[in-house]
């Protein structure tokens, strides 16, 4: 902790640790004697009252509990690099199968000496995705840098030109399938949803009953039946001999269900537009699409960034069900890897480490979209 | 000529055609892909139509409110299984509610220690997909003892990996009329709550409510229970064979679907509390404070009032999300509505009829919780101008 | 990939009106697989020893291996297959909406199966019965012991109402507990949620040497309360395929009566055996009968291997799982497995 720990520099620490007015600074004592500046800082956070005393010990009667026990299994004891009888007789973590299956964990049933491709490929992804959160790289040449980086990671993909070998898109697995189907997802859903949120508060019946229907379908159903639909039931309404792709159809069950929870954020950017904006636009005599483009749309879209990051996250989650309709995402890989029946009891192990895949990019970027809200309010409040 | 071109410039004759053809585009696509699949199943003799609901199930389903036996048809089985969908819902929106009320305030705690490990709570039971925290619970339920070793909790509940297990009553006809005192009972507290806050209003003096109310909730059916010779007899739980025999039980599946719905929707509502409670301006607090209310009364009168119009819509969708997600039962063997629809799609090889009709099902329940909590809304929203 | 889609659109209403007169297209998924150049093949997500990814991803598995042998007879070439895998429920539409040429996903032939789900079946690659696993410490002797046992059953099979059909035939009561996934099951069951697990003997054995630290702590009951024969299956009305698919996999039990293996199979085409030589291609006539080349057999051999060496590579004495051949021996041995002469 800083040397100056003054309760107002507390307070501010505090506050940095939650976004809310810290109770500290309210009843801590002007000034303090240095001596019991920790003491103080705990008094003041701590056992400020006789409930606080309590839930502080309850507190830390949990950590006792928890924390040591847990240490030794997942560090102390664990075994990194040995074998799986090694790992039976050891009594911690047996980490070594995440050693032993990582390629399968991460690349699924992709062909094993072309493992550097999605490797490269999720690399360029997750570089792009972390150039796309500074906001002083918001210019147009993103969207072609983007462009450029989805290419790339098709041909790394896919191959078939430039020496690579081709890899057909039914042996994808793993992390790319789940970074793929939910950035396509959501870049899919945007202009679907757009579209979705203006038909809904379109003034022509038809139109907005059937967004409305469409909508509230999509939301009332489960993912898991769109996804069966998707997957089982929709080559059954095409005509015999037409096949579409497992992958794209996965895809597009995400990208509709997407849609419409979408399509819900940005109205609630729509409805917060002003009422005169559209009086404005009608003034001056603005055709329907040059108010929409021009006028709602951008001030509705900058207002919806951060439900759309969370959007994002709750997809990215999503794309575990695709499991459920055999597709090989990062989840079904690890399940998968835990199938060997000479690895079979380390189940647990494999479970942490793709909940620890999952935790690193959903807390960062929901971590990145509270950022954006604090940021958007800073404007706001200006 | 020139009427045609001024029609067609009309924006209300331009409307009506962009409808009809968006309509009409519609129908088209709707019309080509029924037929498609009327076609693609005529022709591979697959056999259509919902007649497989009348037919033996011939399959058990492990827990049932009903009673239940292979021996029923396929429409009471998808029934059995609604009714464990419903169930397991309810129960878990509640506990999801009071959960994420406690975790929402407790991030907001004074006490440090307290704001942490809620941050800590909320932060990984969001960010990590919840049909893997599903398989982790249910793992954890598997761990319990047998039933042999099954804990005896209090005296004649066993905990063990065949669920909790806990004496019931036997039927007496007692229990039927506490059973009614209790209605009333409850019927009385509403007044009493109501004529609790008319007192206040027009007279500005607190009024007992709390009290009372519980009074005519407990009292009457206890009343009752004991006037009728207090018939207690229990329905105990013995090991017999494989299992305990007698009382209820809840089965480890659905405790640790239940406890794997709440805490991940928790997390979500926790957030939900805590922003509306923040967005209540502080100054409110200082009102209320300077009018001389007790922070109890601060808290119930002033702050949750403001901040249930800003809790209650994402928490509609919560709850959506919440009844929907229990679809990932399948995963960890609680038979809800998904996992019997696909065991009598499997057998029955009608898959497109039973898709249809799970998605239907859960349309309609979306569309009561939906219905209610706009009803809700509008009770609690500002009413301006 | 729009010009094939169109290609194919264009196909289907050329073959629509036909096809509502309601003449069978025999020959269309043969034609099909011959032109697009592979077999697309649905196959279990993970069911080790049948059709699950090696650590390098690649599928391996007895069923796989049927997949192999088809595409090997058509193309010459048994990597020649796409891998679809599916879930139990996904796999009966994906093969009624020509998603798939061939399942090979452990299915058990039936006559619902054959008649309502306008499916046809290959001969059975594995022959099996469902039984039950109990702890050795419940101390019990038979299945009729069960009565009011809690059992894991493994959904989307044919085992949800065996289970059921054997509780109701003894008079018993029992209680399922129903898991889509093989490894939540097993964990479940080993963790003593379940008296008792349901499956195929085969599996049960195979889950017993894989997953127990002391085998002998666990008993399979000796009652097989159904039958089991798993089969690949194609579309009805597909001829051409259902014959192609059929003898691909004779081709490997009848090398393995013949005793030809994917090593010795050089050696074999200068056999005399005229069986061996019609099997081998040696002597001609098979290979034009079913519309490929001539060699078809021998390539199964030389790349996939007869049945025997597909067996213990997979499940067998190779393998991890040690099943023993029991029912899927040759029938000169006291099992199941029968080739018809291939002439």
């Amino acid at each position: 902790m800083s040397k100056d720990s003054t309760p107002h520099s507390t307070a501010a620490l505090a506050a940095s640790f939650e976004e809310e007015p810290s109770q500290a600074s309210v009843t801590s004592l002007p000034g303090g004697v240095t001596a019991l500046k920790p003491f103080g800082w705990a008094k003041n956070n701590l056992f400020n009252t006789k409930l606080n005393t309590v839930l502080t010990l309850l507190c830390c009667a949990i950590l006792w509990f928890a924390v040591p026990p847990m240490v030794n299994w997942l560090v102390v004891n664990a075994v990194w690099l040995g074998t799986s009888d090694e790992c039976r007789a050891a009594a911690g973590a047996c980490w070594s199968i995440i050693v032993v299956k990582h390629r399968l964990i991460f690349f699924g049933t992709y062909p094993f000496d072309e493992q550097w491709r999605p490797f490269l490929a999720c690399a360029l992804f997750v570089a792009m995705l972390g150039v796309s959160g500074v906001r002083a790289f918001w210019r147009p040449w993103l969207a072609g840098a983007w462009a450029l980086v989805l290419v790339a990671m098709g041909v790394l993909m896919w191959g078939g030109v430039f020496g690579l070998t081709h890899v057909p898109n039914d042996k994808w697995g793993g992390l790319p399938i789940t970074l793929m189907l939910s950035v396509f997802a959501i870049t899919l859903a945007f202009p679907l949803s757009i579209l979705l949120a203006l038909g809904r508060q379109s003034s022509l019946p038809a139109i907005r009953s059937l967004c409305v229907g469409f909508i509230e379908l999509m939301r009332g159903v489960p993912l898991v039946s769109v996804l069966f639909m998707a997957s089982v039931m929709f080559p059954l309404f095409l005509p015999e001999g037409v096949t579409i792709d497992k992958l794209l159809r996965a895809l597009a069950g995400l990208t509709l269900f997407t849609a419409a929870y979408l399509a819900e954020a940005v109205r609630g950017g729509l409805q917060a537009i002003p009422k005169g904006q559209y009086e404005a636009a009608d003034a001056l005599s603005l055709s329907y699409w040059q108010k929409t483009t021009l006028i709602i749309l951008p001030q509705a879209l900058r207002m919806v960034i951060p439900p759309i990051v969370n959007q994002f996250i709750s997809c990215f989650k999503d794309t575990s069900l695709v499991t459920i309709v055999g597709l090989y995402d990062l989840l079904t890989a690890a399940t998968v890897a835990t199938t060997d029946p000479e690895w079979r009891p380390f189940f647990a192990e494999v479970y942490v480490f793709a909940g620890l895949m999952f935790w690193i990019f959903c807390f960062s970027m929901s971590r990145y979209s509270q950022w954006l809200e604090r940021m958007a309010n800073r404007y706001n409040r200006r | 000529m020139s009427k045609l071109v001024q029609a067609l410039n009309s924006a209300r004759v331009r409307g009506w055609l962009y409808q009809a053809l968006f309509v009409s585009g519609t129908l088209a696509v709707g019309w080509y892909l029924v037929s498609n699949t009327l076609t693609n199943l005529s022709k591979r003799g697959v056999a259509t139509g919902f007649g497989f609901l009348n037919r033996e199930a011939g399959f058990e389903i492990g827990e049932s409110l009903l009673t239940y036996a292979a021996s029923d048809t396929y429409l009471k089985a998808m029934v059995v299984g609604l009714l464990n969908t419903l169930t397991v819902s309810a129960v878990a929106i509640v506990l999801a509610s009071i959960l994420g009320i406690v975790i929402g305030v407790a991030r907001l705690s004074s006490n440090w220690m307290v704001g942490r490990f809620a941050a800590v709570f909320v932060e990984t039971v969001r960010n990590v997909p919840l049909l893997l925290q599903l398989v982790v619970w249910y793992t954890i339920m598997n761990r319990l003892p047998s039933p042999r070793e099954a804990l005896e909790v209090v005296p004649h509940v066993f905990l063990s990996n065949r669920g909790l297990k806990f004496p019931t009553f036997v039927e007496h006809a007692g229990h039927g009329w506490a059973f009614l005192a209790l209605i009333l009972g409850i019927v009385g507290a509403v007044l009493v709550v109501r004529y609790g806050r008319k007192h206040r209003e027009t007279t500005g003096k607190p009024f007992p409510t709390l009290p009372l109310a519980l009074a005519s909730v407990v009292l009457p059916p206890v009343a009752v229970f004991v006037g009728s010779g207090a018939p207690f007899a229990f329905d105990v739980p013995v090991l017999a064979g494989f299992n305990f025999e007698g009382g209820a039980a809840v089965t480890p599946e659905f405790t640790a679907l239940l406890i794997g719905l709440s805490v991940y929707t928790a997390g979500f509502i926790a957030e939900i509390v805590r922003s509306g409670i923040l967005a209540v301006p502080h100054g409110q607090t200082e009102a209320g404070l300077a009018l001389g209310l007790s922070p109890a009364h601060i808290l119930r009168l002033i702050i949750l009032p403001q901040a249930l119009r800003v809790i209650v819509p994402p928490l509609t969708s919560q709850y959506l999300n919440l009844t929907k997600n229990s679809s990932l039962a399948v995963a960890i063997g609680y038979p809800d509505l998904v996992s019997v629809t696909n065991t009598s799609a499997n057998q029955t090889g009608q898959v497109v009829e039973a898709v249809a009709m799970m998605m239907a099902v859960y349309l309609i329940i979306s569309l009561c919780i939906a219905g209610f909590m706009n009803w809700y809304n509008r009770k609690v929203a500002l009413v301006t101008r | 990939m729009i010009s094939k889609l169109q290609a194919a659109a264009l196909a289907a209403v050329v073959t629509l009106p036909l096809a509502l007169t309601g003449t069978a297209q025999a020959g269309a998924t043969f034609d099909g697989v011959k032109q697009k150049g592979y077999v697309q093949c649905g196959v279990n997500l993970g069911l080790y020893g049948f059709s699950a990814p090696d650590d390098k991803g690649k599928w391996t598995g007895l069923d796989v291996d049927v997949c192999r042998a088809v595409a090997a007879a058509m193309f010459g070439d048994s990597e020649k297959v796409k891998y679809t895998p599916l879930s139990a429920q996904q796999r009966l539409p994906a093969l009624q909406s020509g998603e798939i040429d061939l399942l090979a996903r452990n299915t058990t032939r039936t006559l619902s199966r054959d008649t309502a789900n306008g499916l046809n079946f290959a001969p059975t690659n594995y022959y099996d019965g469902q039984g039950f696993m109990v702890s050795a410490k419940l101390g019990l002797k038979s299945a009729k012991q069960l009565n009011g046992a809690t059992v894991c059953v493994l959904p989307g099979t044919t085992t949800e109402q065996n289970v059921a059909d054997f509780f109701r035939a003894n008079k018993m009561n029992f209680k399922p507990v129903v898991i889509e996934k093989n490894e939540e099951l097993h964990k479940a069951f080993f963790s003593g949620r379940c008296d008792a697990l349901t499956s195929d003997a085969s599996q049960l054995a195979a889950i017993r040497a894989a997953e127990t630290q002391n085998p002998n702590d666990y008993l399979i009951l000796p009652e097989l309360i159904s039958k089991e024969p798993l089969s690949p299956a194609i579309r009805q009305g597909d001829d051409e395929w259902a014959n192609l698919v059929t003898w691909a996999f004779f081709a490997m039990v009848q090398a393995e009566e013949k005793g030809i293996t994917s090593e010795n199979v050089d050696a074999s085409m200068t056999s005399p055996d005229p069986d061996v030589k019609r099997l081998l291609g040696v002597t001609a006539g098979n290979g034009k009968a079913l519309g490929v080349e001539e060699n078809w057999a021998y390539t199964i051999i030389k790349q996939v291997g007869n049945y025997a060496q597909s067996f213990e590579r997979n499940v067998g004495a190779g393998s991890k799982l040690k099943m023993p051949r029991g029912q899927n021996a040759l029938y000169t041995e006291g099992g199941l497995m029968y080739a018809p002469p291939l002439k």
